[in-house]
């Protein structure tokens, strides 16, 4: 959610038990846009909180003009001071894909690799392969989550035609019935299955508004 | 036909008025109208009015007769016949070659209804006009819908828009009908057939057909007999239309206006008696939780729901607190549902006040088992006869539920979806639901009667579900700080009976706040008061293989080797510290936090379970509280496995016995009788033979 609305927009998804003490909400609100002041991004946005056994994570992006091209993403412990974090990459998550439990909520620990395990039986191999830092696990569990389960309304976002991807000021939220459909709310990450659709499927589509995919065609249904 | 230049035609228009004017003029009519009723023979008296409020397919017929008869010698039927003839016949000539006198009455009935009684019989009657004309109506009504039936006519009667009020009226004069003869009854269970509803679209037959005649009465086409099946459809048609207003835009029904209205009576101020309520000096003690200040502890933390759906729950436990005799009540947390989410409120019921309803369930429970073994009882005498291979397999004993204020059954509790909605009791738990209930993971839909399909199969429904899960989350983590609560004295010596420690406390009134470094440096300063529930499911152990004596006579020397009873289990006793809690796979049960570093002075000591994400305590002073917001399920740190079904079984082994043999041929079949028949023939020979030997032998 926008730096800037953090109060308000708390407050709506305060249903599901999570909320900000007073004490972090002040913080983040400060130190945000401290942020965006010093990384020179357009909008900054808290992404969430991640619950670690000693600690919480807290995470915010950093978007510039291209609303869905590539962001920064920082975390904090306290909520005061931030840190860059490394771009996810390919390698990273297969790295991390076979970590399992509760992140410790400290960056610097280190995770045995899975593959090591495995070969422990072997008694002659020595190697002990890299272990891996919290940090990069933290790195692509927030890739992972972004593409699975980020998700935008439709209309909330429009594409100009040079490319870039712009919040819609006209967008006023959907309406009852559009707000029941899956089919009205967007992946926010790079489509996938929009160039497999047909041509009579994307005769419909609007090009400034139906860039992404769409939620209808998730499995399991 | 109708003469036009008889007398009585005027008057007979003062047939149709009031009894009272009615019946000194015209003595022996047979009334058509409801006024002459009371100068009929008594058989046929209940009969009229009913006849023409229901259609009925024979008897009109029979009084077809009858009134064709007085007809004969009298002019008003004829009168009425007549205009039934004109109209039927649609020959405006035969009325125009007569005088005005019958269209007059036939337009009585009709449009021209209140301009006749001024016209035809201007001096004879005082009433007002209104009321007049719609005594006409009804009379009018019930006379031309008995003619149509009779002649099997389409109907033709006006059209009023009171037309079935009228025939509710209808209804108040059977009741007035001293004897109700073995017809009416008939008639009157016609007429109930008849409004029978439909159950798949909810309309009666009745309604559809007055729907019907209303609407053909309305728009009179042109033959309507040849076009009623489509009235029909387009009447049944128009029942799925919404029906729009041309004046007014109909107003969106939008869920948040329910969910306000909802909210709304949350606001209001309880009942009558509440309004003239004085301010009273002294305010009493209330069960209510201060929920807002246990809000604002956790909110310290970071945890909660936002400060408006707080103040909806406090206002919903109000209510709850209000309806039911509750000594305590405490806001025990939220779990989070795909469809609706549940608010749980954990409650103690005053003294005596509800152990008479569990009493009950529990005299219906037994009751339904007495039931059920008398049944068993008699199946046996009956397959006595007949026995089917009895399998050797018993199923394990039904471990006894904890009865209510114990074990897992300490506190009741109530939930609803939403603040403002009703609240519901969950069921109290059984042992088979917790055992089960740790085997399945399932998400809770929100609904209290949804269906837990699962394997192994639960037992019971989603409310069950959700009680077994609130026993499994309250015995895990409700903790409070060490001294907060001690044993009760007089119980001291129970401990080692029970083996499962005591399982009453209560408050420590000389309880020493723990500061809250401490709390925060060593999980021993807490302590769970919740009692730990075992593999059995219940919390303190029972041998679900003891046996009341008899059978324990009976069954001695037959199964002693299948009696090795289980060994007892023992659980962690009452007031346990969170130490002594294990390890989650390297993960430590609990976190402590501080809820602010910035000001130490203040700082709540916050607890996070790590077994069940969600669940929260806090504790500053003599304060703490534990909640629950979550979706219900524990923590393991491996994906979740369902339990396989058991391997199929192996098949029977195959033997000559039970395969199969081929059937044999026509040709085999006709060899083996042709055998048979000679082997019989042969008998038979020899037994002639033998005779004949015999014979020769005498």
């Amino acid at each position: 959610m926008d730096a800037e609305t953090l109060p308000y927009a708390l407050d709506l998804v305060a249903g599901s038990g999570v909320c900000l003490s007073p004490e972090k909400r002040a913080a983040l609100r400060n130190s945000l846009l401290l942020v965006r002041r010093d990384y020179r991004f357009e909008q900054v946005r808290l992404w969430g909180r991640i619950q670690g056994i000693r600690g919480a994570y807290y995470i915010a992006e950093g978007l510039g003009p291209d609303r869905a091209g590539a962001r920064s993403r920082l975390y904090s412990l306290n909520g005061v001071d931030w840190s860059l974090l490394p771009p996810p990459s390919e390698e990273i998550t297969a790295v991390t894909t076979g970590l399992k439990g509760r992140f410790q909520g400290d960056p610097s620990y280190e995770y045995e690799p899975v593959d090591k395990k495995e070969e422990a039986e072997r008694p002659y191999e020595e190697e002990v392969g890299p272990l891996i830092k919290e940090e990069v696990r933290l790195v692509a569990t927030i890739h992972q989550i972004d593409q699975e389960v980020g998700i935008v309304p439709r209309g909330a976002y429009v594409k100009s035609p040079l490319g870039p991807v712009h919040v819609n000021r006209n967008f006023e939220g959907l309406s009852l019935t559009e707000a029941k459909k899956l089919s009205s709310y967007f992946h926010f990450t790079e489509p996938v299955k929009l160039k497999n659709k047909t041509l009579l499927e994307k005769a419909d589509l609007d090009p400034a508004i139906d860039f992404l995919d769409s939620l209808e065609h998730d499995i399991p249904k | 036909m109708a003469d036009p230049e008889e007398p009585p035609v005027p008057e007979n228009e003062g047939s149709l008025e009031p009894p009272s004017q009615d019946q000194p003029d015209h003595p022996s009519e047979p009334g058509i109208g409801h006024g002459s009723e009371a100068s009929q023979p008594p058989g046929q008296v209940p009969l009229q009015p009913q006849r023409s409020a229901i259609y009925q397919p024979e008897q009109p017929r029979l009084n077809v007769y009858e009134q064709q008869e007085g007809r004969g010698t009298q002019y008003q039927p004829q009168q009425a016949r007549g205009a039934l003839f004109q109209a039927r016949g649609g020959i405006p000539d035969s009325r125009g070659g007569v005088s005005w006198q019958p269209p007059q009455q036939i337009g009585r009935g009709n449009v021209q209804q209140p301009s006749t009684p001024s016209g035809g019989a201007p001096a004879d009657q005082g009433c007002l006009p209104g009321a007049e004309s719609s005594v006409h109506g009804s009379a009018a009504r019930s006379s031309h819908v008995l003619q149509s039936e009779s002649v099997g006519h389409g109907p033709y009667q006006p059209h009023e828009p009171g037309y079935l009020s009228q025939l509710g009226m209808m209804s108040l004069y059977e009741d007035q009908i001293p004897d109700p003869g073995p017809r009416a009854l008939a008639i009157k269970n016609a007429k109930a057939y008849l409004l029978k509803t439909s159950v798949k679209t909810g309309v009666s037959l009745y309604d559809h057909l007055a729907d019907m005649l209303a609407k053909i009465l309305e728009e009179r086409p042109e033959n309507p007999a040849d076009i009623i099946e489509n009235i029909s459809k387009d009447i049944k048609c128009a029942r799925f239309q919404k029906k729009l207003d041309t004046l007014r835009d109909e107003f969106e029904k939008h869920p948040t206006f329910e969910m306000a209205e909802m909210y709304k009576t949350l606001f209001q101020r309880g009942g009558g008696d509440g309004t003239d309520q004085e301010p009273e000096e002294e305010l009493p003690d209330t069960p209510l939780p201060n929920v807002m200040e246990t809000a604002y502890y956790f909110e310290q933390a970071g945890i909660g729901l936002s400060l408006e759906e707080y103040y909806h729950i406090f206002l919903a436990l109000k209510q709850l607190v209000a309806t039911h005799p509750i000594q305590t009540c405490r806001f025990w947390g939220k779990i989070l549902g795909i469809e609706a989410n549940y608010i749980v409120a954990e409650v103690d019921f005053r003294e005596g006040e509800e152990e008479e309803e569990a009493e009950e369930e529990e005299m219906l429970e037994e009751g339904l088992k007495e039931v059920a073994e008398v049944r068993d009882e008699d199946e046996e005498e009956d397959e006595e006869k007949d026995e089917p291979p009895k399998p050797n397999y018993k199923p394990p004993p039904v471990i006894p539920k904890e009865d209510y204020r114990t074990g897992a059954n300490k506190y009741t509790y109530f939930v609803c979806n939403e603040p403002g909605k009703p609240w519901v009791k969950l069921p109290h738990v059984t042992p088979a639901q917790i055992v089960n209930a740790r085997k399945v993971k399932k998400f809770f839909v929100g609904k209290l009667d949804a269906n837990i399909v699962s394997y192994p199969p639960f037992p019971g429904n989603e409310s069950n579900y959700l009680r077994a899960q609130i026993a499994r989350i309250s015995a895990a983590t409700q903790v409070s700080p060490l001294g907060f609560y001690q044993f009760g004295e007089e119980e001291g010596d129970e401990e080692e009976e029970g083996g499962g420690g005591r399982d009453n406390y209560e408050e420590n009134p000389d309880f020493e706040p723990i500061p809250v470094p401490e709390l925060l440096d060593t999980f021993s300063n807490w302590v769970h008061h919740v009692q730990n529930i075992l593999k059995q499911g219940r919390c303190t152990w029972v041998n679900p293989y003891q046996k009341s004596e008899e059978e324990e006579e009976e069954e001695d020397e037959e199964e002693k080797p299948d009696e090795q009873e289980e060994l007892q289990e023992t659980g962690p006793p009452l007031l346990t510290p969170l130490s002594e809690d294990a390890d989650i796979q390297n993960i430590p049960p609990w976190s402590t936090e501080a809820t602010t570093h910035l000001v130490p002075q203040y700082a709540l000591a916050f607890l996070q379970a790590n077994l069940w994400p969600g669940a929260y305590s806090f504790a500053i002073g003599r304060r703490f509280d534990n909640i629950y917001i979550g979706w219900g399920h524990k923590y393991s740190s491996d994906n979740f496995n369902p339990t396989l079904p058991p391997p199929v079984q192996s098949e029977y082994v195959t033997g000559p016995e039970i395969t199969e043999a081929f059937d044999p041929t026509v040709e085999e079949e006709l060899a083996l009788k042709a055998a048979q028949e000679e082997a019989l023939e042969a008998e038979e020979m020899e037994e002639m033979e033998e005779e004949e030997d015999e014979d020769e032998d005498d």
